[in-house]
């Protein structure tokens, strides 16, 4: 007979090597990503913004999405949310008698939805089989529907509720704003930041419109100041630097000739805050608002993004396998004793 | 160690077609209806599952729940063989027939949940699998157990068709395919909680726990033991034999240690990270919480002393709370503690559809006949009447 003594014994050693298996040692701590140096954004800026609309009918179209009808009259693409078929959406903030722009007592503004293009984006980290990839250099999220198995972890893990499935498709795939990478080649940028009117959606590289947005925050209210429109030229970048530069950058050095749009516009009262800057461990896309980002829609988040969170349990647990295999190993020894324990009390079963 | 003598599995025998396996031949029927028509339009067009809620039913109970219920196997092969308490070995091919059902189900399940399900080798291929992918540990590691435990089972299969000599070659090796066995189910049932964590603050901090892996391990060894209760007691009271209570009386012991364990883990978790507050406040989640934690602490109350531990009903009813606790575990993480874009958003609702129910009564209907189908025609439960043990 064992005794309590030996079963105790055992238990720990097992609960031992199952604590092994699951403790997350910080040993191997997974830092959040920064951005890519060179990473593409664009910065969304609700006091410009007239809510026109033109970048959603824009975006509908270049990405070729069809229209989603939310009324009776089936007449205007009217969705209310961004979906698997709208990638972009300008929602409005109401309160009260709506009579003043950017206030939030009695007053409306607007706020831009679509992809943030996290630096360590969750649904990369979610993808288990890297349909959702983040370029290295540009730091683009895309999305590759020919590899994706349709699992949507990655709308689940997105705290911004950014990548959407088809539902009404059998062969639904993912829908989100991929900053008409599609378009880069012809040296178009994207089409929201293409058309806006107001320069309230802007394109550059994500360095360029934080400086820009941190510039806008140390004007004075009320000042005019010269609003770019369209996209945001790197600082040491020649004008129209248009075509190839030899150097496989084209799409870095190559964008459409286009004249200078710039107007000068006034200042408006900003909070001071660059949403984006530090959230979920920062995003290529930053926006700027007077009204409070939480009333605007965007939720308040932690400077750490939990893909680093995730990843350090994952790789303390299975990296290298070292830990499964030691457990593996344990295992089996006992099991083998124990196995063949068994077998020679069958054969005295039998005698 | 005189234990290890104990009755052979036999089957039962008896007749396939009786009320129980028509009712759930009718479920099984009815759950391929609803998949033809998913198959056909879509995910949208048979459940409620929208972008605030892109995991329904199907993967929460069929998958996530529906894995922890097929523990069984592993919790008690692991007294076995691992803790070396060979007396509960009787108990062993019954847990692990449910085990296997209840994985391979899962498994199939997975697919009908699939938006591009025609692309799922991609999760093996190299090029495609991304070891980063919490998801990806899952699918591997839940893959390589349904294979390793029909290994495990195939002695029964060996039996019942003579095929002494490849039983004799498996019996060799076995000791590493229970050891592989054990491993396994200990990886994915604790990355199915971390499942969670990249989900960030969209998730309570009630749920929301790096810890959570040893959480949804320890309760899944919990709720192996417990099912084992369940089945033990329908299983005798539906073929009408007698109930092993000098192994289920003892078994419970060891269940509540393990649930003990998870309780101090829990709330020592819970008070470390300052989220116990999230528990006080008038909500809904918290609501859940307490069912949560009062069924993971009844079987104390229902069981906690020898006595009432050699009570059937009382045993059945431990089994069934601990069954509870770890479906509110589970549901009130992904989906009731869930909220998209941390109520900034528009406010999305989930509540299952008829459709979707069907789909899930009929995968545990299918389960259910499996184990009858196998129970009466293959040597797995032991031999009526004790012969050689006690």
């Amino acid at each position: 007979m064992t005794t309590r003594r030996n079963f105790l014994r055992s238990c720990l050693a097992g609960g031992a090597a199952a604590a092994a298996t699951v403790a997350p040692v910080a040993v191997s701590a997974r830092e959040t990503h920064p951005r890519p140096p060179e990473g593409l954004g664009l910065l969304y800026d609700a006091t410009l913004c007239i809510g026109c609309q033109a970048c959603v009918a824009a975006c509908k179209r270049v990405n070729e999405n069809t229209p989603e009808f939310n009324v009776m009259d089936k007449l205007w693409d009217t969705p209310l949310d961004t979906s698997g078929h709208t990638f972009n959406l300008i929602k409005m903030y109401r309160h009260g008698t709506m009579e003043t722009k950017d206030a939030e007592e009695n007053g409306y503004s607007f706020m831009k939805t679509s992809c943030m293009h996290c630096a360590d984006p969750s649904c990369v980290s979610a993808c288990p089989v890297s349909a959702m990839k983040k370029d290295p250099e540009t730091g683009i999220v895309g999305y590759d529907a020919d590899a994706c198995i349709g699992c949507r972890y990655c709308v689940a893990a997105c705290p911004f509720g950014i990548p959407k499935y088809q539902y009404d498709s059998p062969t639904g795939k993912i829908g989100k704003c991929e900053l008409c990478r599609h378009r880069h080649q012809d040296g178009h940028y994207s089409a929201c930041a293409e058309v806006c009117p107001t320069g309230a959606t802007l394109f550059g590289r994500t360095e360029d419109l934080l400086a820009e947005a941190k510039r806008r925050l140390a004007l004075k209210p009320g000042d005019w100041t010269a609003i770019p429109r369209g996209r945001l030229r790197h600082a040491q970048e020649k004008v129209l630097a248009g075509g190839e530069d030899g150097k496989g950058a084209r799409h870095r050095h190559g964008w459409r000739d286009e004249p200078d749009q710039s107007y000068q516009a006034q200042v408006g009262h900003y909070l001071q805050h660059v949403y984006g800057e530090t959230e979920y461990g920062g995003t290529q896309v930053l926006k700027l608002s007077a009204v409070n980002f939480q009333k605007a829609g965007m939720p308040d988040l932690p400077p750490k993004a939990s893909a680093a969170t995730s990843e350090t349990i994952q790789h303390t647990l299975y990296g290298g396998l070292v830990m499964p295999i030691a457990v593996l190993g344990a295992l089996t020894f006992v099991a083998r004793r124990n196995v063949v324990a068994e077998e020679e009390g069958k054969e005295g079963d039998r005698s | 160690m005189s234990a290890h003598r104990h009755a052979a599995p036999t089957p039962v025998g008896g007749n396939l077609l009786n009320p129980t396996t028509l009712v759930c031949g009718a479920l099984a029927i009815a759950m391929l209806t609803v998949l033809v028509a998913r198959f056909l339009f879509g995910l949208g067009a048979v459940t409620n599952l929208n972008d605030g809620y892109p995991w329904g039913i199907w993967v929460v109970v069929d998958v996530i729940i529906g894995s922890a219920f097929a523990c069984g196997g592993f919790s008690v092969a692991m007294l076995v063989y691992i803790f070396n308490r060979g007396h509960y070995h009787p108990l062993v091919r019954p847990a692990l027939l449910a085990s296997l059902f209840g994985y391979t189900l899962a498994g199939v399940g997975v697919i009908f949940d699939l938006g591009r399900y025609w692309n799922f080798w991609h999760i093996f291929w190299p090029g495609y699998a991304n070891p980063n992918s919490v998801m990806f540990e899952v699918a591997v590691c839940i893959s390589a157990y349904i294979t390793v435990m029909w290994i495990e089972f195939s002695p029964t299969f060996m039996e019942k068709w003579g095929m002494k000599d490849a039983r004799k070659k498996l019996d060799k090796v076995l000791f590493f395919f229970i050891a592989l066995g054990t491993l396994l189910p200990m990886m994915h049932q604790s990355s199915l909680g971390t499942l969670l964590v990249v989900m960030g603050p969209q998730v309570n901090p009630l749920w929301q726990t790096p810890v959570v892996p040893l959480l949804y391990l320890l309760t899944a060894i919990a709720i192996g033991y417990g099912v084992v209760l369940f089945e033990s007691c329908v299983a005798s009271s539906a073929y009408r034999r007698q109930i092993e209570i000098h192994l289920l009386e003892p078994m419970a012991k060891v269940m509540l240690g393990v649930l003990g364990l998870y309780m101090a883990v829990r709330f020592g978790d819970l008070v470390v990270r300052g989220a116990l507050a999230n528990a006080f406040k008038p909500s809904l989640e918290a609501f859940v919480f307490w069912i949560e934690n009062l069924a993971f602490l009844a079987p104390f109350a229902l069981v906690g002393s020898t006595a009432s531990r050699r009570n059937p009903a009382r045993l059945f009813l431990a089994g069934i709370a601990i069954m509870v606790g770890g479906v509110f575990l589970r549901i009130n993480g992904f989906l009731i503690g869930y909220d998209t874009g941390l109520g900034v958003d528009s406010g999305w609702n989930y509540f299952p559809s008829i459709a979707e129910m069907i789909v899930t009564a009929g995968m545990f209907a299918l389960e259910v006949l499996g184990y009858i189908v196998i129970t009466r025609r293959f040597p797995v439960l032991p031999r009526e009447g004790g012969a050689a043990a006690h």
